[in-house]
């Protein structure tokens, strides 16, 4: 290698040449190069990279529309939303849950009930969804954890519109609640094609009218496209539509009459409808006991339902529209109907009641509550004293099938469609009824007990609230709803729920005048209701019942004081006032109350003179007047030891 | 004088094919920077008076005569090793680099200077050794370029030492290196790969592993290709129009007025603007390809030659950095990314090429 080369000049600038010429192609090489792959991003694959671009650009935000008011007839508000904070937490963006939400406790409340809902809520959602922990934070609260944010990834404090309702367990059976929404919800959102105006919105309503009346309360989502920068933050707004509230829901519900009612109930379990004759409209609906809903909205945790549910008052049941009962005497005003009507009484026809009855050619009796009997009977004084007697032969001249006929054109064996989901039907009896459920045929002795209320039949408390505003407006039943108006939340125009005739029973006039008669005179002296009317400025037309919650054996005697109190009978009371033009019927329940005339009929008598007199309570004033004497009696005491 | 006289003596010594081609080049530069900035003009002007000073460098040097430009080259080499060995013993760290040196003044970042110093030092080299080249003086030119970007591969500045080690290897090739050689080079750099991947840093495997799948660390270290690559292929044939990039208005383009102001420009001037960019480009590297073959003597025959080799390379690494064929190394888009030292550095090589290009006449003899 040590040979010294002569340099040609003129090799030398030839061989210099081709290695530019070799230079100039690997440059336009190169210049290809990036040319081909331009025209690959911005033309073969320009879609693609503008479709990024744009979401990049875009967030498409929804806004969550104002649920709807829920209201009573006067304008109180039963349901509205508030604004608060909630702190959430995103499971998928913590690393160690547990810490955090121990290291979160330091900071604000986290009560133990909080962390079994949120572990109940993280089995129940997805890792990236952003779960509650704690709900309606204190400004301090928020203040307190906004200084520390830094230290918590993936947890934020949100502002949410909570639902919230004023009467809480008074109003719980009525307005059901709203909760958040699950993966049932979302199912069936998707069968109505509706999950895009969901988009934003985490509550659903679950029960009652929340549910009944979701899609009026929910309103139209509304969307906002918002430009953002890399960091998220919205730059400008490309396009917005505006949300719609939510309708608002005007009840014929009366929130005076409901909270008196509910009072009026003491430490009874049990049911009240008070129904406006004339149109359906139902002025309470009371289902003792109640429970907190608000429990409900953010999941209620394991503790809590273990307790509602486990109760023994089982507050989670919805009494008036779920709650089955035999109707006992009740009934009776119907049955006379029925037995007017197919001739199988007259009104002047009578019996003699040895307290007694037998089927022809049967030694069993069929008792009547009064051991020694009422003498002698007609139909209007088998109202008024409640004869068993008499209508145990009834039933059975009438058969079971005219019985059928007769109290289904009452409405009862059926839903009455009120504007609430999960009401049950009752049972009313008949020969194929028991052959398809027992596979047996109809006994005649299993018409006799009909006759009273019992045997098989069950009614709902809504059901026979339905039948009494029934007969009070003359066989013209209205289907009960309980919503009046919806109140469209855009253009503020009302729209009136329409009266929807229900039932249409054909009573004549002489028949009607009787029973109704009867009826007055079970709230006068004499009558097994006459506490209900005492006093009363009005005439009340009524019917006491006792449904039997234990069989009695043939012989053995009904004792109250022997048995537990959960087996005494419930108490029924079905009225409607005045008599002669009703305003308001009202059925009452009171469970394991006893005698109807004397639990339950004080109660119906409170709402009623609330309803047409505007009379509050005098017990409550009562009561409150006893106590701050004795208050101020134990200070006067006081006093004297100073 | 009459001032046309002083004015032709001003102009002497400029080529006005390549002064057109700076030009737009530049143009393009302030242009883009305005809408990459979000409207901010201060950045355009800062950008002006960077250019202002680097054209006074390039008249300087381009008045200069060549034995002058040679004469440097031993002083501007040195200089630079001294500096490099500076900065690998008390240089500054700064983003987990060692490549500043802080000389109480200024602040300075040696490897700049040797983008010209050992180009300059290697032809200046050949030149002494014009008559008898061997193998020997090769293997010298060549130890000449590893010591710098070895030093600076250790900072570690992986892009730069890259860049210089073409610029380089330019020199080489365009003096006459064997074929033979280069092919046993290139052999044998494909066959040290997995040894040289051992070597590289974690964050340098990382970016070279993005290349292939940016996706896998969105919002990581893959950040920066996705969104450039967003940028360019969302511009489309004609682009967004000007000022109307939303990925660079909303800022998610990192680097966007520096090294990714190429997607800026991508974005808004689309596949169009892309080809006439190109086209700029091209001008001016045959532009210097011309002044090359026309070159008088060995050392600027070899100095203009990579000087216009090295141009391009840097244009290409950047384009193919931002569009996503290329990992992301710190190699600022020529004479149109925001910054005064690589616009002084180029301009410096160019007002060389300018020299080579008008004072032939007086050289040859």
């Amino acid at each position: 290698m040590n040979r010294i080369e002569l340099k040609n000049h003129q090799q030398e600038i030839f061989n210099f040449r081709l290695r530019l010429v070799i230079s100039i192609v690997f440059v336009l090489l190169l210049l290809g190069i990036l040319l081909a792959r331009f025209v690959y991003l911005q033309t073969m694959r320009h879609d693609y990279y503008q479709t990024l671009a744009e979401k990049n650009r875009i967030s498409v935000v929804p806004i969550t529309p104002n649920r709807g008011l829920i209201l009573d007839r006067n304008g109180v508000v039963l349901a509205h939303n508030f604004a608060g904070y909630t702190l959430e937490i995103t499971p998928s963006k913590v690393a160690n849950l547990q810490a955090t939400i121990n290291e979160l406790a330091t900071l604000i409340d986290i009560a133990p009930r909080d962390r079994k809902r949120f572990k109940k809520l993280m089995a129940e959602s997805h890792d990236f969804e952003t779960l509650l922990i704690r709900s309606r934070l204190s400004d301090e609260e928020v203040a307190r954890f906004a200084a520390q944010q830094y230290r918590f990834p993936g947890v934020e404090i949100k502002a949410r519109l909570f639902r919230e309702y004023p009467y809480a367990d008074k109003t719980a059976h009525l307005l059901g609640y709203i909760g958040r929404i699950n993966q049932a919800d979302v199912d069936r959102l998707e069968k109505n094609d509706s999950t895009s105006n969901y988009r934003g919105t985490d509550y659903i309503g679950k029960t009652g009218l929340e549910q009944f009346y979701e899609d009026e309360l929910h309103g139209t989502t509304g969307i906002e496209q918002v430009e953002v920068d890399s960091a998220g933050r919205a730059v400008r707004i490309l396009s917005r539509s505006a949300p719609v509230s939510g309708n608002t829901l005007v009840l014929s519900i009366d929130a005076k009459l409901q909270e008196i009612a509910e009072q009026a109930f003491g430490d009874y379990r049990g049911a009240l409808v008070a129904i406006d004759p004339a149109n359906g409209e139902v002025l309470a609906f009371v289902s003792r006991p109640g429970y907190d809903p608000s429990l409900f909205i953010d999941g209620i945790d394991e503790e809590s339902w273990k307790e509602l549910n486990d109760s023994p008052d089982h507050p989670l049941n919805n009494r008036v529209l779920r709650g089955q009962y035999p109707a006992g005497s009740t009934i009776k005003p119907f049955m006379a109907l029925a037995g007017l009507f197919y001739n199988a009484r007259s009104p002047e026809f009578s019996i003699s009641d040895p307290g007694f009855y037998t089927l022809p050619g049967n030694r069993h009796r069929y008792r009547d509550w009064k051991k020694e009997g009422h003498g002698t009977v007609n139909l209007f004084r088998s109202i008024v004293v409640s004869c068993d007697t008499y209508y145990y032969g009834l039933a059975v001249e009438l058969g079971i099938d005219n019985i059928f006929n007769y109290l289904s054109n009452f409405g009862f064996g059926k839903k009455t469609g009120i504007d609430l989901h999960g009401e049950v039907s009752g049972l009313l009896p008949s020969q194929e009824w028991k052959q398809k459920r027992y596979k047996q045929k109809w006994y005649t002795g299993d018409t006799v007990s009909v006759g009273i209320g019992q045997g098989y039949s069950l009614v709902t408390p809504l059901q026979l609230a339905h039948a009494t505003a029934t007969l009070a407006n003359g066989g013209i039943g209205h289907t009960p709803h309980l919503v009046r108006e919806v109140r469209n939340s855009g253009s503020n125009k009302s729209t009136l729920q329409e009266n929807k005739p229900g039932l249409d029973v054909k009573i004549a006039p002489e028949h009607l005048d009787l029973v109704k008669r009867a009826m007055v005179a079970v709230t006068q002296p004499g009558g097994t209701a006459v506490q209900a009317a005492t006093g009363a400025p009005y005439a009340i037309a009524g019917k006491t019942g006792t449904a039997q919650v234990i069989g009695m054996k043939q012989g053995e005697k009904y004792d109250a004081s022997k048995i537990s109190e959960r087996y005494h009978d419930h108490a029924w009371f079905m009225a409607f006032a005045p008599a002669e033009q009703p305003r308001i019927a009202v059925v009452v329940l009171a469970e394991n109350g006893g005698h109807g005339g004397s639990t339950a009929a004080p109660i119906a008598r409170k709402v009623m003179d609330y309803y047409l007199l505007g009379k509050v309570p005098q017990t409550d004033a009562a009561v409150i007047v006893k106590a701050t004497g004795a208050a101020s009696g134990v200070a006067e005491v006081e006093e004297e030891h100073d | 004088m009459t001032r046309r006289q002083l004015w032709q003596g001003f102009i002497e010594h400029l080529d006005m094919p390549l002064l057109l081609g700076l030009g737009l080049l530049m143009s393009a530069s302030l242009l883009t920077l305005y809408s990459a900035g979000n409207h901010d003009f201060e950045r355009v002007l800062a950008q002006g008076a960077n250019i202002l000073v680097a054209m006074c460098c390039l008249w300087v040097v381009a008045n200069l005569p060549l034995h002058y430009l040679m004469r440097t080259a031993v002083p501007i080499y040195v200089l630079g090793m001294v500096l490099l060995i500076g900065v690998a013993l008390f240089g500054d760290i700064s983003h987990g680099a060692r490549r500043w040196l802080n000389l109480g003044v200024a602040t300075i970042q040696p490897s700049e200077l040797m983008k010209i110093g050992v180009p300059l030092m290697m032809a200046w080299y050949f030149e002494r050794h014009e008559a008898s080249l061997t193998m020997k003086n090769y293997i010298v030119a060549t130890l000449l370029l590893l010591m710098p970007v070895a030093l600076i591969a250790r900072q570690p500045d992986l892009g730069t030492s890259l860049l210089i080690s073409a610029s380089g290897f330019y020199v080489l090739f365009l003096a006459g290196l064997s074929w033979r050689v280069i092919g046993g080079f290139a052999l044998a750099s494909i066959a040290s790969a997995p040894v040289m991947w051992n070597l590289l840093h974690e964050y340098q495997r990382h970016r070279i592993l993005m290349l292939f799948d940016p996706s896998q660390d969105a919002l990581g270290k893959g950040y920066h290709t996705i969104q450039s690559m967003i940028a360019v292929g969302s511009g489309g044939l004609f682009g967004k129009g000007y000022l109307n990039g939303t990925q660079s208005h909303l800022d998610f383009l990192p680097e966007r007025t520096t090294d990714f102001i190429f997607a800026v420009y991508s974005e808004e001037f689309g596949l169009i603007g892309n080809f006439i960019l190109l086209a700029m480009y091209f001008f001016v590297i045959a532009r210097g390809f011309v002044i090359t073959a026309n070159a008088s003597t060995y050392f600027t025959r070899l100095m203009a030659g990579s000087i216009t080799l090295t141009f391009a390379t840097y244009a290409f690494v950047n384009m193919g950095m931002v569009s996503g064929i290329l990992p992301v190394v710190g190699v600022p888009l020529p004479l149109v990314s925001y910054g005064g030292t690589s616009m002084l550095t180029l301009l410096l090589g160019f007002g060389m090429l300018m020299s080579i290009q008008t004072h032939k006449k007086l050289v040859k003899t």
